[in-house]
C-alpha cells in the first residue's frame, strides 16, 4: 500500500501551505486551534451528528443501480448525496463549519458559490442556527443559476455579485477572501470546497468524510468485500475527497473526474475545460500551492465547463498531492459525456443527477471496464438546478 | 539605490503605481515624475489576474495593465528604463514570481535596478525559499505586519524582513479610507524593530500621510490614490498629491538624518 505522507501540519506532501495576506494569518491560527479542539469534544460531535441524522437527512442510502449495472455488465451502486437536503452533499461541510463559527462567537458567514449549491446549503443553515448569511457568486453564474440564486434570497441571505475578473467561482472566492481580510472578527467564511489555505482543505474533507465512512460500511453489508474502484467528479473536490477518505487505507481505485468542457486546449486568457490534474501546472491560487490552470507568466486562466461547480482553475491541494504519488486516477469526462450521462442515468434508473455529478456517471458509461466489477459513483447532487442549462445546451447543439 | 541609503534621510514617502496602466510604455515616464514630485521611494506593482489583497481600484488597474499587454518580461524591461536614481520595489503575488522561478526573479529584479520585494500574499512561514533567492540576488525582502499580527508574532516578521518592515494600516484590503484609526498609531506605537517602519493601505491624503508619521512611521506609502489619478488620466493630480504629501510629512517631522548602520 501506498504511503500517504504530510510534510508538515499544514501541507500534503509538496502542496497545500497558507499563501495569504498577514491580516488573514491570525483568523486562520484561530479557526484551526477551534476546529481542532471541537472535532475532539464529545458535546459538538453529538449536535453535528443530531443535525447530520435530523437536519440533513443522514446516512443517505447506497442504491444499486440495477439497470446500470447490467447495461455496463458489472455492479454499479450509487452513493445518494442527491438525497441530502438541499439537493446536495455540500450541507455535510456547512454543517459542520456553521457550527464551530457559532461556537468561536462569530454572529456572520460569508461563503463563495459556483453552481450554487454550496450558497443554499450556506444560506439553510445560516436560517437555521440564526446566523447572518452573506453569498458571493460571480454575475456569469448568478445569470446561469437564477434558481438558486432566489433559494439562497428566499432563505434569507444576501447574494453579492461579483463584477471583477471572470465573474465566476474563482472571482467569489477572491472577494470573499476580501470581505474576510476585514470583518473575521464577527464573521466566518464558510468556504465551500478542499481549496485554500490550510485548515480548510482538512477541516472540509474532514467534515466530507461522513460520505466515505458511510460508503465503506455499506457496500461491505451489501457485497461482503470492499469495492474496485470509487469515481467522483472534481472541481474543488470536496465530495470527490468526502467519499474517497473511506478508502485511502484499501487497494480500491479511486477515480478523479475531472470537467473536459469542449476540449483541452487554452487560448491566453480561457481554457476550454476545468481539468487541474490532468493538465494544471503547480501554483498558488487562493492560498494554497496546488495543480492550477496558469498561462507561462503566472496568471490565473479562467475555467470551462457545462456544469457550473466544475468550472474552476484549480483543485484541492490534497487532491494533488494523491494523484502525484499515484493514489488517485485523474480522469476527463467533457461537455458532451456529462449530458449523455445525465440522459442516460435519468432513462435508466430514474434519477436525474446534477451536472456535476454526471461527468462520474458519464465516465462510467465510457470506461465501464476501468471500474472493475463492483464499483461505487458518488452521486454528489442532484440535477433539478440544472434543467434550465441542459435545455439551453440541447437547443444549441440542435437536439 | 538600496533601501537602507534612501532610509538615512527620514522620513520618506513611498508611491505605489499598478506597471502597465494605462499602458506599458508610460510607466518609466510616471515613475520619474513621481520622484520629481517628492516620491522617494517607487513601488511597481506586477499586475495578476488574481489580487486578493486588493481593494476595487488596483484590481481594475491590473486588469487594464494585462490587457494592455503587461507581462513579467516586459515588466523588468519597462523597469530597467527608469531614469529616475531612487528605490524601485516589486510588489506582486507570489504565483508569478514563483512561475518565472526565484532566483530568475530575483536575479531579473537586481539587473533591473528593483531593489526590494513586497509580496504580500507570501507570509515568512512560505517564504523561506524566496528568501534564500533574494539573498543571493542581494535584493531586500519586505513583510508585513498587520493590525491583528498577535504581539508574539511581531518579532517573528520583522526579523525576517529586511529594507524596511511594511505596517498594514487597516484589516481589509488596499483603497482610499476616510480617516487614520487608532489602531493603526497603537500599531505603529507597538512594534519594536531596528527597520524603518513604513505604513500603507488606506492613506490617500496629505493629512492621513502626515499622521501616520507623527504617530512615529518613517514612511507613508500612498497607493491606489496614484492609481485612481492615473485611471483618470489626471497626471497633473498626480504631481499635485505627492508634492502635498511630500510637504505635509516634512512638515510633520522634518529630515532626520541616520547614520548608517
Amino acid at each position: 500500500m501506498m504511503k500517504i505522507t504530510e510534510t508538515s501540519n499544514t501541507r500534503f506532501g509538496r502542496y497545500g501551505g497558507q499563501f495569504v495576506p498577514e491580516t488573514l494569518m491570525q483568523p486562520l491560527k484561530e479557526l484551526a486551534e477551534a476546529y481542532g479542539r471541537l472535532k475532539e469534544d464529545p458535546e459538538f460531535r453529538r449536535e453535528l451528528s443530531g443535525l447530520l441524522t435530523d437536519y440533513a437527512g443522514r446516512p443517505t442510502p447506497l442504491y444499486l443501480a440495477r439497470s446500470l449495472s447490467r447495461e455496463l455488465g458489472r455492479k454499479v451502486y450509487l452513493k445518494r448525496e442527491d438525497l441530502v437536503h438541499g439537493g446536495a452533499h455540500k450541507l455535510n461541510n456547512v454543517l459542520g463549519q456553521a457550527l464551530v463559527a457559532k461556537e468561536m462567537g462569530k454572529t456572520r458567514l460569508i461563503a463563495e458559490t459556483g453552481a450554487g449549491q454550496h450558497g443554499v446549503a450556506a444560506a439553510m443553515v445560516g436560517a437555521n442556527l440564526g446566523l447572518e448569511t452573506e453569498i458571493y457568486m460571480g454575475e456569469v453564474d448568478i445569470e446561469r443559476q437564477k434558481m438558486n440564486v432566489y433559494r439562497m434570497e428566499l432563505l434569507g441571505a444576501k447574494v453579492i455579485p461579483v463584477r471583477s475578473g471572470s465573474r465566476t467561482l474563482k472571482d467569489a472566492i477572491n472577494e470573499a477572501m476580501r470581505d474576510w481580510a476585514g470583518s473575521y472578527e464577527n464573521t466566518h467564511y464558510l468556504m465551500g470546497t478542499v481549496a485554500g489555505a490550510h485548515p480548510y482543505p482538512l477541516m472540509v474533507r474532514e467534515l466530507q468524510s461522513v460520505i466515505g465512512t458511510e460508503a465503506r460500511e455499506q457496500i461491505l453489508k451489501a457485497e461482503g468485500k470492499l469495492p474496485d474502484s470509487v469515481a467522483a467528479c472534481v472541481g474543488g473536490g470536496s465530495n470527490a475527497m468526502g467519499i474517497f477518505s473511506g478508502f485511502l487505507a484499501d487497494d480500491t481505485k479511486l477515480i478523479a473526474v475531472e470537467a473536459g468542457g469542449r476540449g483541452t486546449s487554452h487560448d491566453d486568457k480561457i481554457a476550454d475545460h476545468g481539468a487541474c490534474l490532468n493538465l494544471g501546472k503547480e501554483g498558488v491560487l487562493h492560498g494554497a500551492m496546488t495543480k492550477i490552470l496558469q498561462d507561462p507568466y503566472g496568471q490565473i486562466l479562467e475555467s470551462y465547463s457545462v456544469a457550473a461547480g466544475l468550472d474552476y482553475p484549480g483543485v484541492g491541494p490534497e487532491l494533488a498531492h494523491l494523484a502525484e504519488v499515484g493514489r488517485v486516477t485523474p480522469a476527463i469526462a467533457d461537455d458532451e459525456t456529462a449530458l449523455e450521462g445525465f440522459r442516460r442515468l435519468s432513462v435508466l434508473e430514474g434519477i436525474i443527477p446534477a451536472l456535476e455529478s454526471s461527468h462520474a456517471v458519464g465516465y462510467a458509461l465510457n470506461n465501464p471496464r476501468a471500474l472493475g466489477e463492483v464499483s461505487i459513483i458518488n452521486l454528489s447532487g442532484r440535477g433539478d438546478k440544472d434543467l434550465t442549462t441542459v435545455m439551453e445546451f440541447e437547443g444549441r447543439c440542435g437536439r | 539605490m538600496k533601501l537602507a541609503e534612501a532610509f538615512e534621510n527620514r522620513p520618506l514617502l513611498i508611491a505605489y503605481i499598478c506597471a502597465g496602466d494605462p499602458t506599458p510604455e508610460s510607466t518609466p515616464e510616471i515613475v520619474e515624475l513621481l520622484a520629481k514630485a517628492g516620491a522617494d521611494v517607487v513601488e511597481l506593482g506586477l499586475p495578476h489576474s488574481d489580487p486578493i489583497a486588493d481593494g476595487p481600484v488596483i484590481q481594475a488597474a491590473a486588469q487594464r495593465a494585462i490587457e494592455a499587454g503587461m507581462n513579467t518580461d516586459v515588466y523588468f524591461e519597462m523597469a530597467s528604463r527608469v531614469g529616475a536614481d531612487i528605490p524601485l520595489v516589486f510588489m506582486g503575488y507570489y504565483n508569478m514570481i514563483y512561475q518565472r522561478g526565484l532566483d530568475k526573479f530575483a536575479k531579473d529584479c537586481a539587473k533591473s535596478g528593483i531593489t526590494g520585494l513586497i509580496v504580500p500574499d507570501l507570509p515568512p512561514v512560505e517564504a523561506g525559499p524566496l528568501r534564500e533567492a533574494c539573498r543571493k540576488a542581494d535584493v531586500d525582502l519586505i513583510y508585513l505586519v498587520a493590525p491583528n499580527t498577535s504581539a508574539e508574532r511581531v518579532p517573528y516578521v520583522a526579523e525576517s524582513s529586511s529594507g524596511f518592515l511594511y505596517l498594514v494600516a487597516r484589516s481589509g484590503v488596499t483603497g482610499a479610507r476616510a480617516e487614520v484609526l487608532s489602531s493603526t498609531k497603537a500599531l505603529i506605537e507597538r512594534v519594536k524593530t531596528d527597520l524603518p517602519k513604513a505604513v500603507g493601505f488606506g492613506i490617500s491624503t496629505p493629512e492621513q500621510a502626515a499622521e501616520v508619521i507623527r504617530a512615529g512611521a518613517d514612511a507613508a506609502i500612498v497607493g491606489s490614490a496614484c492609481v485612481d489619478l492615473i485611471s483618470r488620466g489626471d497626471i497633473d493630480g498626480l504631481e499635485e498629491l505627492i508634492r502635498g504629501m511630500k510637504a505635509a510629512i516634512l512638515k510633520a517631522r522634518p529630515v532626520e538624518v541616520t547614520a548608517r548602520i
